[in-house]
């Protein structure tokens, strides 16, 4: 059964055979990403140390950890949004369906349209309103679109982010006279309209009231019909709650990986245990 | 059994068809992303360079211009006071002491006022009257000079001329600065009108200086008992000394190179005077009332070289404010 | 109070002394804004009795004659402000988004270079302009008057940019970049457009600024009694004319200096109280 399941991933990715595999195989599904020996320097710091990780397919993955563990680091390796700010930069491999994001020559904006991100703050573009909001990444990638065509997409959009019955009627209001949890599920619908498809999510609740923050959690639980989740919190009833697989980060390490059942019940790092039951962090 | 299953999926994320549209896989773009980042960088950062080498092309400019009179004169230029274009015989000497002496007075008048002005503001008043003081301060730079040249000429100097010369004269008349006939176009005039033109930027920086100076500062001179002013002496102005300097420096930076006002209303005589009500010229004004009339190459380099000098001047003192006032008031909107 | 042998002053001194310097502020406050006051009173009084229909309409009498008006000098400003313009805010705003989006090699100079720029003497860049626009062209133009303005508008709106650029949250253009979309049109769509009132802005009080500017233009715009006929030749300007009038001994020119004048600070002010108002104080000018 293990020879199978490795079989089938080498046969997704072509990772070196030199590599070291352990970490990787616990993931029991398909894998959508597949980072490999991932180190992240943050001007000149190490941030992350050959991180080792598989994302299943249209599961939700939880990356947690204390505060400063580098787990929104990993996440912003994912797209390569990490290197948007200079003096950062990553070493190392990320498969995306067997292709090397890091590979020299791959143009980082093509990646960030097939690995959406929404981020902790709920970021709407303050100029434009609910609709132009949820068009922005197809209108400024050029993409053309005709009436019927722009409204599908952003109905589509809103619906897929539970936000459709709350500001169908408001659709040219400005993005920002949304409540914070409603700007949070607007820039969720943003990042979908682009259809990508992978969604990395950092902490997108911990700005939010806990009524939004269900809301959110519930939604999430339901885009991984469609999407491949990436979900970093601080909150570990969150991980708990709302992912499949949990990665446990400290220092900038992945101290344990494996389904958030395990972790959460059975953690086999001391580290683990001491985290997820309050001692630290 | 279950692991089995799921071994089965495709590689590809199962997405939910009824929802995601088929063109939902990334498009061929015409041109690769990096090439219109590459090209709207270079762009900007070309503009950018055209900023440095717009003042490059100033320091060459000027020196290319004024290489005549350069060579012609040499260090002599400065020292000469005889400014004769029918000889061509130029010494410039006489506009080194008006720019001097106007920029003096001027200073003289501006900087306690801006200071109090600002102080006033910081210290005393509540913020929202405080601001509309600002503003109004702001407008007195917004009106533009040739106006206070005009008020000049028919407002300002027929005032001093009858009222501060002669109080000036009969108290202070021992000193040559303050003896002769009044006249109202004069370097008590111009230095006056420089004074009022300059006190909004001093003041502007000061107020500046001072509003980033820690409150804790404030409470801890408070603390041991200090009133109001010895707080101000002990806690205020230290803090913020040399963004004062600074700022007075800018305001000699601008009193310098103030051209058309200075020029209506100092009487344009190219005299080393003696007394403040006399006429004399500025490095400025000469140059603003002479160029379209310079016949003769020589004529223009001398007044171009006026202007290297007037140029030099101002990069050497906005370079020092700015690093005294970024000193004080740090990274706040200024560099990174 | 004899109880203390130190020299410490008697508190009732010092307290009168603070209230002396304290009201001493205040004083030098009203003292500073009196000139402001006098200045506006005597262009609205001496400015408004000049002023008539010919003001507006008719070209200049030749030297002289009484009558006539500024026609030519009004738009003559307006068409020098287009040309700085067309030469400043491009650049300006180039240059100030490549300070704060980019912040590569040159940026520490050009910074440096706008800020210097920023001080330069306006009779300095008048010499440069004549340099490099009037001696090659032998002849005083709109062309060199509109550049030496521009040149004084690059610098101001370089900064006015950067600074108001820097005020976009990092957070927004991660979100377009997240998105997908690339960098330059992240800058463009997002951060200019939510910039873009505050740019505005200081174009405006750029533009406010070289309205008022006499000395560069005097020898490159020059003046001009009439029409100008095109962009290379000489045109008049408000500053100009109300210089030329100011200075000269005919009483209905002076009369006209104080229309001129009038008209010249009402288009200033107008332009930097109606910003002002607009952004309400968000905005530091820069000068």
């Amino acid at each position: 059964m293990d020879n199978a399941r490795t079989a089938q991933a080498a046969s997704i990715v072509p990772v070196p055979a030199s590599k070291p595999r352990e970490a990787r195989l616990i993931v029991t599904d398909a894998e959508k990403l597949k980072v490999v020996d991932l180190s992240a320097f943050y001007r000149g710091k190490v941030a992350l140390r050959n991180i080792n990780l598989n994302i299943a397919a249209n599961q939700v993955t939880a990356i947690i950890g204390p505060s400063g563990c580098g787990k929104s680091t990993l996440v912003r390796c994912l797209n390569r949004m990490h290197e948007v700010q200079s003096g950062n930069h990553a070493e190392g491999q990320v498969w995306l369906d067997g292709e090397d994001i890091y590979a020299p020559g791959v143009d980082p904006v093509q990646i960030r349209r097939r690995i959406g991100m929404v981020f902790q703050k709920a970021t709407p573009f303050p100029t434009m309103s609910i609709e132009d909001n949820v068009t922005a990444g197809l209108r400024l990638n050029n993409r053309r679109m005709g009436r019927a065509e722009r409204d599908r997409i952003v109905e589509r959009s809103l619906r897929q982010a539970a936000l459709w019955d709350e500001v169908k009627d408001k659709l040219r209001d400005p993005g920002i006279s949304l409540s914070g949890g409603q700007q949070q599920r607007l820039c969720i619908a943003r990042a979908l309209a682009v259809e990508p498809e992978v969604l990395l999510m950092d902490e997108p609740c911990s700005a939010l009231d806990p009524i939004s923050t269900a809301r959110i959690e519930e939604l999430i639980v339901e885009l991984k019909a469609s999407y491949t989740i990436v979900l970093v919190t601080h909150n570990m009833q969150q991980a708990a709650r709302a992912s499949d697989y949990t990665a446990f980060l400290l220092n900038g390490d992945l101290i344990e990986f494996g389904e958030t059942n395990q972790i959460f019940t059975n953690p086999s790092r001391r580290e683990t245990e001491e985290y997820i039951t309050g001692r630290f962090g | 059994m279950e692991a089995s299953r799921k071994l089965s999926a495709p590689a590809q994320p199962q997405v939910a068809q009824e929802i995601v549209q088929p063109a939902a896989k990334p498009r061929r773009r015409l041109v690769p992303s990096f090439l219109g980042d590459r090209l709207f960088r270079s762009l900007t950062g070309f503009l950018a360079l055209l900023v440095v080498l717009l003042l490059i092309g100033f320091a060459v400019v000027l020196c290319m211009q004024s290489r005549l009179s350069l060579a012609r004169f040499g260090f002599s230029f400065f020292t000469g006071t005889n400014w004769d274009p029918v000889n061509e015989e130029f010494g410039a000497l006489p506009f080194v002491y008006g720019t001097l002496v106007t920029s003096a007075i001027a200073l003289l008048i501006a900087v306690p006022l801006s200071l109090g002005v600002a102080l006033c503001m910081v210290e005393m008043l509540p913020q929202w009257i405080a601001g509309r003081i600002g503003f109004l301060v702001e407008l007195l730079a917004a009106i533009p000079s040739v106006v206070y040249g005009l008020w000049g000429i028919f407002v300002l100097g027929p005032w001093l001329r009858d009222h501060v010369d002669p109080v000036l004269g009969r108290y202070l008349g021992f000193l040559p600065i303050f003896q002769g006939p009044h006249i109202a176009v004069s370097l008590l005039t111009a230095g006056v009108l420089l004074s009022i033109m300059i006190i909004p930027y001093i003041t502007a920086v000061c107020t500046e200086v001072f509003r980033v100076v820690p409150q804790t500062q404030r409470e801890a001179a408070l603390a041991l008992g200090a009133t109001r002013w010895e707080m101000v002496r002990m806690a205020v102005i230290p803090y913020g000394y040399s963004g004062v300097v600074g700022a007075i420096i800018l305001g000699l930076g601008r009193a310098l190179g103030e051209t058309i006002a200075v020029a209506m209303v100092i009487g344009n005589r190219a005299e080393i005077a003696a007394s403040l009500f006399m006429p004399s010229s500025t490095l400025a004004s000469v140059i603003a009332n002479e160029f379209t009339e310079a016949t003769g190459d020589l004529y223009l380099s001398a007044l171009v070289e006026l202007g290297l000098v007037l140029m030099l001047l101002a990069v050497l003192l906005n370079a020092a404010a700015r690093a005294l006032v970024l000193g004080v008031v740090g990274g706040q909107g200024e560099g990174r | 109070m004899r109880t203390a042998p130190r020299k410490e002053r008697p508190y009732l001194y010092r307290k009168f002394k603070s209230n002396l310097m304290m009201g001493l502020t205040c004083a030098a406050t009203l003292l500073t804004l009196l000139p402001l006051f006098l200045v506006l009173a005597y262009l609205v009084s001496k400015g408004f009795t000049s002023l008539n229909f010919a003001f507006f309409t008719h070209l200049p009498k030749p030297v002289g004659e009484p009558g006539g008006g500024m026609a030519n000098a009004i738009v003559g400003t307006f068409e020098l402000i287009g040309l700085a313009s067309l030469i400043g805010v491009p650049i300006g705003i180039g240059a100030g988004l490549y300070l704060n989006e980019y912040g590569g090699a040159f940026s520490a100079p050009a910074r440096f270079a706008a800020d210097v720029l920023i001080g330069m003497p306006s009779i300095v860049v008048g010499i440069f302009a004549y340099a490099i626009i009037v001696r090659p062209m032998r002849s005083f133009s709109a062309l060199a008057g509109g550049f030496a303005l521009g040149i004084i508008m690059i610098p101001l709106v370089t900064r006015t940019t950067e600074e108001m650029v820097r005020l976009v949250p990092q957070e927004l253009r991660e979100a377009a970049l997240a998105l997908g979309v690339t960098r330059w049109r992240t800058t463009v769509s997002v951060v200019v457009r939510t910039a873009a009132a505050g740019i505005a802005t200081g174009v405006i009080l750029a533009i406010a600024r070289v309205a008022g500017e006499t000395a560069p233009l005097l020898f490159t715009a020059f003046s001009n009694r009439f029409w100008a006929r095109g962009l290379r030749e000489p045109i008049a300007s408000l500053t100009v004319q109300v210089y030329t009038y100011a200075i000269s001994p005919f009483a209905d020119w002076q009369r006209q200096a104080w229309a001129g004048a009038l008209v010249l600070t009402a288009i200033v002010l107008a332009l930097e109280l109606g910003v002002r108002w607009i952004t309400r104080g968000r905005l530091k000018p820069l000068r």
